[in-house]
């Protein structure tokens, strides 16, 4: 299991592009954080998430 | 008359305490964006005592911003690089001000971030947040950065919070309300938001670390 945004999430063995594409995110909204490190964007197809990871999808809105 | 610079860093010592103040006044803060955010920032750090400030954006002062924004009436039309920086040298006459009326890209960004101790993204759209987190945190890993997001529309005050999302990234805001979507951003609530980025900006400073 992986835990994003607090949840558990069935999607260890998965890529962060592969998890993202079955969800609503806007990929140019978005940061990755994954146990304290943000994933860079180029490095979302080839980074697998780990059971045990703990993800953090940070989705930003407009306005400032 | 205006205080000479030994007059007010005694003041700012009174009340900041010298240890504190001496933080503040080495320190180096980008604040990328001078517009709601990026306005209210750069005016409580400079009262702070900051001891530079990096202020960046391309655009110009404009009648729709003065609701909210740390700019005068008789300035609309002005770079707000320059506005803000008059502003400023009139409120807080003794921090270093240095102005780049540019688009902050992926690709002069490591030059113009270069010398900053913390790093604050007040942009306006979504995509541009995203975009600058990426670049400081994949490419200045030993800087902070402290980014907003959710602080439109008339929802409670109350909701405008600090998180520390990874070891060097503070995200500020309510994280959901969009503007596209409220409709309508206002001084109060926009200016919270940018209370807690400048906020959280002194607490890095003196290294009171948000624990989640």
């Amino acid at each position: 299991m992986v835990k994003i945004n607090g949840k558990d999430v069935d999607a260890a063995g998965r890529t962060v592009a592969d998890y993202l594409q079955g969800t609503s995110y806007d990929p140019r909204r978005i940061a990755v954080e994954r146990n304290g490190d943000i994933i860079p964007r180029a490095q979302y197809g080839e980074t697998v998430l780990q059971d045990g990871d703990c993800v953090e999808v940070v989705s930003f809105v407009g306005g400032g | 008359m205006i205080p000479t610079k030994e007059e007010w860093n005694k003041a700012l010592c009174r009340r900041h305490g010298e240890e504190l103040q001496q933080k503040f006044s080495s320190a180096t803060v980008a604040i990328c964006g001078l517009g709601g955010l990026g306005s209210n920032i750069a005016m409580a750090l400079a009262r702070a005592g900051i001891g530079r400030l990096i202020l960046i954006d391309f655009d110009k002062v404009e009648l729709t911003n003065l609701h909210r924004q740390q700019y005068k009436a008789s300035q609309i039309g002005r770079n707000k690089t320059e506005a803000l920086a008059e502003n400023l040298e009139e409120v807080a006459p003794f921090t270093e001000l240095e102005c780049h009326t540019v688009r902050l890209t992926e690709e002069n960004a490591a030059h113009l971030l270069q010398e900053a101790d913390v790093i604050c993204e007040a942009f306006d759209k979504a995509e541009e947040k995203a975009m600058l987190v990426g670049i400081v945190l994949e490419a200045m890993p030993e800087k902070y950065l402290v980014a907003a997001s959710g602080m439109a529309g008339l929802g409670s005050a109350n909701t405008i919070r600090t998180r520390r999302v990874a070891k060097r990234f503070y995200l500020c805001g309510d994280g959901a309300s969009d503007v596209s979507e409220a409709g309508s951003l206002v001084a109060s609530r926009v200016m919270l938001c940018a209370a807690h980025q400048a906020h959280t900006v002194l607490r890095i400073l003196a290294k009171q670390f948000e624990t989640e």
